[in-house]
């Protein structure tokens, strides 16, 4: 791939990543942006790295930016989150303490160190929604399905940051570690739907 | 190149919302590689184990018996997220490879037993691992050291060793393959071993477990480890596995015969695969070895090690691993040749390895165009033992650079003799503008004593040399000495003070510049079998540690030098370590077993090496023997002492070494035989081996543009 280069003592490959997931985080919407030195076509261009790029790790769609940056049009991501082992209805009164509440301070490690932060005014919708039929195998165990949008904000508020919030509000303890995982980036409309990021970019290609 | 002519449109890659379950998630990690993540809770959240697991991993309920080569990941990918660095268990590289199972007659699990980062980039597994899996009905797959929090929990959890490949467990391999290129890497095998559920000991295994062998450099001494491994290899491993997957491959078709003895037995017969099983050890009163001595009728006397000839035979690695996590090195890394006739005394590597064996500038410079095609890396890394010697260096850097003139590659030659470095290198190494770093070992501080190690550098060369470098832009350089080599005084070390502050000073006289710096770092001195230095006893650590004060403190006398000198040291005490394991015999065994017994672990990263540990299981573990620490480490040894590895054959006359030992005390210097006559060290008659050097007086030929866009799609690994 002819990709560019920063400038400088030691060069480094020009890429950028819009609000990566968290490690240990399910995703299937992860965006970023590569500098190049030329043009090339985006198909190939994602043809080529999905096939350096581990299994599991699947580029699906490239595009040329027509201007912008990518960080500007990711205001929010969608977000699921299960937990095996908790019972729906209590998840559902959690949840109703959440969104009840003005603020929800929780507290996390950043690299600057311990923050307490509001995690609930990021937080645009909070949805407990019916678990699939066998979601586990084991039909006896209950699982509960929290849905989230979550605006995009300093300091991000993560699903952990959430589920610390539901901790704070409801003493919500999942006893088995919930799976998150990001099913959605992008810009978000009055209405607290997302918007494919990339929708722009696809619109300016063809007029270019 | 300072300048970009034009910055192409940015593009943009997306992973749309789609239906069904997640698969990956991509995230950021330090190096703006997007590693692969399938695990499933925030790192940030701690979960403690959960008593009555119910996430579907089964791991409460008592596991049925596996298929053999089935995969533990539905059971390992739940303890991901309670770990550090979980990137590097799940595999997936590119340049990885994995094969059906079942359609494998031969399976090799290879190990390098240190942690992924370290691990990944060693060339010896990345060769290993491509020859056998370029064998249609061989499969191999990579395990490395995974860290104390995911032991704690595979132990809580029944999870065994695993290949990061396929994540298989390690017992289900016919042959369990562990490069040392360190001691320091024992408790991580008995580590791995124990995780896999293999027996510690081999003499407690059965047919149901791999024959453990071991390579590497350290396996030139495996007595330390005999009582864990079913074998040893000595020497170049590309050729041995293939013969020892002939030996398994026939053995099985066979139905395997006689059971893991025989097989063992077709190995030792070889005479180049050691099994420390069909050997006996006695010792006399005082301690010291009586003989070792073969105690079956058809096991050779002497273990020989493997040598292969002809580099350009063998161009491994072809499709380098590329890693996912951070790794120590991030490059596509070559070896130039093979081998080492300079003669330093203390160098294991230079006595191990002999003859040097060239690769050709032609197959260097095809090698460098295929890997780096395929892998995308940056930085190509010529190794060698010390790669400036090569016969052809000059063109062969002139042609890389010029080849890759006007791309982000750069160069780089990892072990420089100052001897032998000059400003045409200097140049072609920053062609592209970037420096990598560069360092010299003059290895010790006074002319004495490098007489003695027979490291012919004189101070006068050093100073040019770096001064050259400073010329050409580099601003900082790092200088390698040891401290605690025999015959030492203080004043041999203190001498390094006087070296750096003439390096800057010259520095800054040439450049008209304050703004350079050099680097001073120490390392121990550690004696090893096969070198002259096998007989030599070791300073100790209070020595040691008084003499790298009384530097610092040279270094600092002057305030304006030595602000500009940075200094930087290990300790005594880890080499006192390294020295037991490296001259020790099997009674060290035990002191192993004892301290992984008490959390030894990773003994190669000073924050979890314990000295303690050591010390206190050498002196519950080895009164029994008559012998304790000292007597392994600070005890000279005399001519006629049966040594360890005496049956261990490198290729060298022991009289030679001796003789050689002897010259070292008199300061007597030996030069190499690529340039004066054969001097007799004994090893190409005795291995059937010669020189192979060039000049070959080739060239190499500008690339041929690259297609279209350039864009280039990497063929997908077999699955």
């Amino acid at each position: 791939m002819p990709i560019a280069f920063s400038q400088g003592f030691t060069p480094h490959p020009k890429i950028s990543y819009a609000s990566a997931a968290p490690t240990g985080v399910a995703s299937e919407a992860e965006y970023l942006e590569i500098g190049l030195r030329e043009p090339v076509d985006p198909e190939q261009l994602r043809a080529a790295l999905d096939a350096a790029l581990s299994p599991g790790l699947d580029v699906l769609d490239a595009v040329v930016a027509a201007g912008g940056s990518l960080a500007d049009r990711i205001e929010a991501s969608y977000w699921r989150i299960e937990l095996p082992e908790v019972d729906p209805a209590v998840l559902k009164d959690a949840v109703a303490a959440f969104a009840a509440a003005e603020e929800v301070q929780v507290e996390r490690m950043t690299k600057q160190g311990r923050r307490t932060f509001d995690a609930r005014a990021a937080v645009v919708k909070i949805d407990v929604i019916p678990a699939p039929e066998t979601p586990f195998g084991a039909a006896a165990v209950p699982c509960a399905i929290l849905e989230l949008v979550v605006r995009q904000v300093t300091p991000s508020v993560r699903p952990d940051d959430v589920l610390s919030g539901l901790r704070a509000v409801a003493d919500l303890e999942p006893p088995v570690s919930p799976r998150v995982i990001r099913l959605a980036q992008g810009t978000l409309t009055a209405q607290g739907a997302i918007v494919d990021p990339l929708d722009a970019d696809r619109d300016g290609a063809a007029i270019v | 190149m300072r300048r970009r002519t034009r910055v192409g449109k940015r593009y943009r890659v997306l992973a749309p919302g789609g239906a069904g379950r997640a698969v990956g998630a991509a995230r950021r990690s330090a190096d703006g590689r997007v590693p692969l993540g399938i695990m499933s809770v925030p790192s940030t959240t701690p979960h403690p184990a959960a008593a009555n697991s119910g996430d579907g991993s089964g791991s409460a309920r008592p596991t049925p018996r596996r298929d053999l080569g089935s995969s533990v990941w539905p059971r390992l990918e739940p303890l991901l997220p309670q770990v550090t660095k979980p990137i590097q268990y799940v595999g997936g590289e590119l340049g990885a490879v994995v094969k059906d199972w079942d359609a494998a007659a031969v399976r090799w699990a290879l190990m390098y037993p240190d942690a992924y980062e370290v691990g990944l980039p060693n060339q010896g597994v990345q060769i290993l691992y491509e020859v056998l899996n370029e064998l249609p009905d061989v499969l191999a797959e990579r395990t490395y050291a995974v860290w104390p929090d995911l032991e704690k929990l595979m132990r809580a959890r029944g999870v065994p060793q695993f290949t990061v490949d396929a994540h298989r467990s390690v017992r289900d391999f016919d042959v369990f393959g562990v490069s040392f290129s360190t001691e320091l890497g024992y408790t991580n095998l008995l580590t791995a071993i124990d995780l896999a559920g293999i027996p510690l000991l081999a003499a407690d295994r059965t047919d149901a477990d791999p024959v453990i062998v071991a390579g590497g450099h350290a396996a030139f001494n495996p007595e330390p480890i005999a009582d864990f491994v079913d074998a040893a290899v000595l020497g170049d491993g590309e050729e041995a596995v293939l013969e020892i997957t002939t030996i398994v491959r026939e053995w099985k078709a066979e139905g395997c015969p006689g059971g893991r003895d025989e097989l063992l037995l077709r190995l030792a017969r070889t005479e180049s695969v050691y099994v420390p099983r069909f050997y006996d050890v006695d010792y006399l009163p005082d301690g010291r070895i009586q003989r070792v001595v073969p105690n079956r009728a058809d096991v050779p006397f002497r273990v020989h090690k493997r040598t292969t000839m002809d580099l350009d035979a063998w161009p491994y690695p072809k499709k380098p691993l590329v890693p996912l996590a951070e790794t120590v090195h991030e490059r596509y890394a070559v070896e130039i040749f093979r081998g080492c006739t300079r003669g330093c005394r203390f160098c294991q590597a230079g006595m191990i390895t002999r003859p040097v064996r060239e690769r050709s500038i032609t197959t260097v410079g095809q090698m460098v165009q295929q890997g780096l095609e395929f892998s995308g890396f940056h930085e190509v890394g010529l190794l060698s033992l010390s790669s400036a010697d090569h016969s052809e260096i000059g063109d062969m850097c002139s042609g890389l650079a010029e080849q890759y003139a006007g791309t982000n590659v750069s160069l780089s030659l990892p072990s420089t003799r100052v001897d032998a470095f000059n400003i045409d290198l200097a140049q072609e190494l920053s062609r592209n503008g970037r420096r990598t770093g560069l360092t010299f070992a003059p290895e010790g501080g006074s002319e004495r004593i490098r007489k003695v190690i027979n490291k012919m550098v004189s101070k006068e060369d050093l100073i040019r040399t770096v001064v050259t470098a400073y010329s050409n832009g580099w601003r900082q350089v790092k200088l390698y000495f040891m401290c605690g080599l025999p015959t030492e005084t203080d004043a041999d070390v203190l001498e390094i003070a006087d070296m750096a502050h003439e390096v800057i000073r010259a520095g800054r006289a040439a450049t008209g510049s304050k703004d350079i710096r050099c680097t001073v770092s120490i390392g121990g001195f550690v004696p090893k079998p096969h070198t002259p230095f096998q007989w030599a006893s070791m300073t100790t650590p209070e020595v040691i540690d008084h003499r790298l004060r009384l530097l610092k403190q040279a270094i600092n006398a002057d305030r304006s030098l030595g602000r500009a000198i940075g200094f930087r040291y290990h300790d005594g005490e880890p080499s006192l370590i390294e020295g037991l394991l490296s001259r020790g015999d099997r009674r060290v065994g035990a002191v192993i077993r004892r301290v992984w017994e008490n959390g030894g672990r990773f003994d190669g990263w000073s924050e979890h090496f314990s000295y303690q540990r050591w010390v206190d299981a050498a002196a519950e573990v080895l009164p029994a023997f008559g012998v304790d620490l000292d007597w392994y480490t600070t005890r000279e040894r005399d001519e006629l002492e049966v040594l360890p590895w005496d049956h261990l054959d490198s290729g060298l006359d022991k009289d030679w070494l001796w003789q050689d030992w002897q010259d070292s005390l008199s300061e007597y210097e030996q030069d190499d035989c690529r340039w004066t006559p054969c001097f007799d060290c004994g090893v190409c008659p005795s291995m059937d081996t010669e020189i192979q050097i060039g000049p070959t007086g080739k060239k190499l030929l500008p690339l041929t543009p690259i297609n279209g866009a350039g864009l280039r799609i990497p063929a997908a690994s077999p699955q």
